[in-house]
């Protein structure tokens, strides 16, 4: 009767609507974000992540409108992400309804911007993302702007860094892996388990149910993140949690 | 007449979703948001939550006097401990350097000790507590009822009170034995979040809103 480890779907949202690239390549319409998120409520899932990958403010006010709807109404944990930058961004989304805000760029221009959010805000609500990219066989660097801009910074000594700030979790995405559906890069996971004891997702490259069991067996992950293979019906939470039960990992019955 | 539940701000955390969880289980009720003596005293029911650090929240419990009022309140109506609210009704906690809490019930509160096993045998426990564990409830109470032994509710915190506490209601297994729920008189406290614990934590809920105190 351990922590259960936890399924989180992850909704992308553009323009007021849930999207997946795939290979970063064809953004498919993946519905309505306040039905999905409902979908996946009922499914069990364990807690949501919307991460706003629009430019524009007029979308980003759009999100926040998202997130108040399904607080009102989905009574599990809610991660908003995407564009983060400020204590003003970060009590935005809390008002509306979001229980943690997952900051990424804004944390690597300027790292005393986490410690500042948690001192504000609290740890429980500060998510660092880490979007990381494998440099050499054992390690990898962290990249912003959706994988596109290199920082030089080894992604263990920044994720010790940002434990050391005051972050509550870490959101571990490999961009070798992000959209390919290969599985996730579980070496990186397993540096990350090695060097910090807060609670980390991983997330980046699921393309089945053993995908997920995998992070967590292998990858030593707290909870793993998913999209394309919930947002597609190809399976659901309950799918995932039975497979998960199977092979021995805690799960919760939240169906 | 519609029943009036009073959620305590004193600018502690986000209080949107426990807010809307009581609009969810008590469509008919009055829920209001309010640092208002007259309000927390005309309440049929009171909501004590808080997220953050203890050394802060006390500050701010003594700087608008709620300390003595909480104290009141118990006396009067079933109130409802959420979080860092289990943490600040009993004496002492060793956050913040150590900081005294509100000694409604005895005990302290410490910080998780690193490194240890899970469950037996088991990796380490990583802090913050965050997630979904299971809670055994320990004595019969109302807010218990219909809900099993073993129930999963969300939780995310870094500091415990010890299962060997005099008021005990729930406990839970994160590395050692923790306090998830104390329970006293009028006062029912959990460390864990109901208002994200979906269906439990719903029917915790409205267990509290159903309950009529001790």
């Amino acid at each position: 009767m351990a922590l259960a480890r936890r399924i989180i779907p992850c909704l992308d949202v553009d323009g007021g609507r849930v999207v997946k690239g795939v290979r970063f390549l064809d953004i498919r319409d993946a519905g309505d974000p306040v039905e999905v998120a409902r979908r996946y409520d009922a499914q069990g899932a364990d807690e949501l992540c919307f991460l706003d990958i629009t430019a524009s403010s007029d979308d980003r006010r759009t999100l926040v409108h998202v997130v108040e709807q399904v607080a009102a109404e989905v009574f599990i944990p809610l991660t908003v992400g995407g564009g983060v930058r400020s204590c003003e961004d970060i009590r935005r989304l809390l008002n509306a309804g979001a229980d943690k805000v997952s900051i990424n760029t804004a944390a690597v221009r300027d790292p005393d911007f986490v410690a500042e959010a948690a001192e504000r805000f609290g740890s429980q609500c500060i998510v660092v993302a880490i979007d990381a990219k494998r440099v050499e066989p054992q390690r990898w660097e962290i990249f912003t702007h959706g994988g596109r801009r290199p920082t030089g910074l080894d992604a263990i000594d920044w994720a010790r860094r940002m434990a050391a700030a005051g972050a509550g979790e870490l959101l571990v995405t490999s961009m070798d892996r992000d959209g390919t559906r290969t599985g996730f890069d579980n070496a990186l996971n397993r540096a990350i388990a090695d060097a910090v004891d807060l609670p980390f997702i991983a997330s980046g490259g699921v393309g089945g149910l053993a995908d997920l069991a995998a992070g967590i067996l292998e990858g030593n992950a707290d909870a793993v993140l998913a999209a394309s293979i919930f947002h597609f019906g190809e399976h659901t939470v309950g799918e995932a949690k039975a497979h998960l039960r199977a092979a021995g990992i805690p799960v919760r019955d939240g169906a | 007449m519609a029943q009036h539940i009073a959620i305590l701000d004193y600018g502690m955390g986000n209080l949107h979703s426990i807010a809307k969880a009581f609009e969810h289980v008590a469509p008919e009720a009055h829920v209001q948001i309010t640092d208002r003596a007259e309000e927390l005293h005309a309440a049929d029911r009171v909501v004590f939550p808080g997220q953050g650090a203890i050394g802060q929240c006390m500050q701010r419990l003594r700087t608008q006097g709620l300390d003595r009022l909480l104290g009141e309140l118990i006396a009067q109506k079933p109130v409802l401990g959420v979080c860092l609210g289990l943490q600040a009704v009993v004496a002492h906690s060793e956050e913040n350097g150590g900081t005294d809490c509100l000694g409604l019930l005895p005990g302290t509160v410490t910080r998780f000790p690193a490194g240890l096993p899970e469950t037996p045998g088991g990796r380490a426990i990583r802090i913050p507590h965050m997630g979904w564990n299971t809670v055994r409830p320990t004595q019969d109470h109302p807010v218990w009822a219909g809900l099993a032994a073993g129930e999963r509710f969300y939780f995310v915190h870094s500091y415990h009170v010890a299962a060997a506490h005099p008021a005990i209601a729930g406990q839970t297994h994160y590395g050692v034995e923790i306090a998830s729920a104390l329970a006293s008189g009028n006062l029912f406290a959990v460390q864990f979040h109901p208002e994200k614990s979906q269906h439990a934590g719903l029917r915790l809920l409205r267990n509290f809103v159903a309950w009529q105190g001790a």
